[in-house]
């Protein structure tokens, strides 16, 4: 069965940020739908970091939205890669579509801002968003993968993740 | 276990005698880290000053090796190698610039 152990801060964020899908009653996961969730985990914050590029000032912000560009198109093409030579086709699902509307509400409200205000809206979203994605990676996602490639593979993302989240928080701590 | 990195061989060991009687001071070493995974290995050096320490990068990410006090700050792109020359003696802390939870250290010691 699938057990979903959440604490209960993380839950909050899990759901605020659109990882309700997994209730208790809800069906389990299977790998297509956990690649399609990763794959677009990162779609989204590349979104986010494009807007950052597009719209600050500030070069620390500049710096680590461009960090955030490389890393997740690197574990997106490592992803897509595994799914073709394992014959999976990433298969949406309400985990992942709320994931997308949550952040694109998230993007409406950053698209308003600017200078100093945008930066710091910008970094303290990546710090809840990273922290939501990591969250869900950790007691949900990586859990409840069965092939042991793409295991391995959200693994080093999730560290990868654990590495953006805290550079999210330095960043964000240095903006006022 | 990690196990300890020692000083990569720098010549063949007849050299390294005839180097040793020849020059008061022995030849500088070569130390290797290597990352994996997101982890520096070993975490922990002891190294001479005028060593010089090499990192090779074995993920997919780009990752650096950036001193705390800011005495070396070395890229390593995804699969690369950087080294840097150990100028000075003291412990040095160390992290990734772009991930900061890979973290480690070296001792520098005056030869
Ligand atoms: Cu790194």
């Amino acid at each position: 069965m699938n057990k979903v152990i959440l604490t209960a801060g993380a839950a909050v964020i899990a759901l605020a940020w659109g990882f309700s899908a997994q209730a208790a009653d809800a069906p389990k996961l299977n790998d297509a739908q956990i690649a399609h969730i990763a794959y677009t985990a990162g779609v989204i914050d590349l979104k986010n970091a494009e807007l950052a590029e597009k719209k600050t000032k500030n070069a620390d912000v500049k710096a680590f939205a461009e960090d955030m560009e490389k890393d997740h198109k690197a574990v997106n093409e490592k992803a897509l890669a595994l799914c073709k030579k394992l014959g999976v086709t990433p298969e949406d699902n309400d985990t992942s579509k709320s994931l997308v509307k949550g952040q694109d509400e998230a993007r409406a409200k950053l698209e308003k801002l600017d200078g100093a205000a945008f930066d710091k809206a910008y970094a303290d979203n990546e710090v809840a968003y990273h922290d939501a994605v990591n969250t869900a990676l950790e007691k949900t996602l990586i859990p409840n993968t069965s092939n042991k490639e793409l295991k391995d593979l959200l693994e080093t993302g999730l560290k990868i993740f654990q590495g953006h989240e805290e550079h999210a928080k330095t960043l964000d701590a240095k903006l006022k | 276990m990690l196990r300890p990195a020692r000083y990569a061989l720098a010549a063949t060991a007849g050299l390294a005698l005839i180097l040793a009687a020849a020059a008061p001071t022995a030849a500088a070493g070569k130390l290797q880290v290597k990352i994996d995974n997101l982890v520096f290995a070993p975490a922990k050096l002891t190294a001479h000053v005028g060593d010089t320490v090499e990192w090779t990068n074995a993920d997919f990410v780009a990752h650096t090796a950036t001193a705390k006090d800011g005495s070396f700050d070395v890229a390593l792109p995804a699969g690369k190698t950087g080294s840097t020359v150990l100028k000075k003696a003291g412990h040095f802390d160390y992290y990734c610039k772009f991930h900061p939870n890979m973290k480690a250290e070296i001792d520098v010691v005056a030869k």
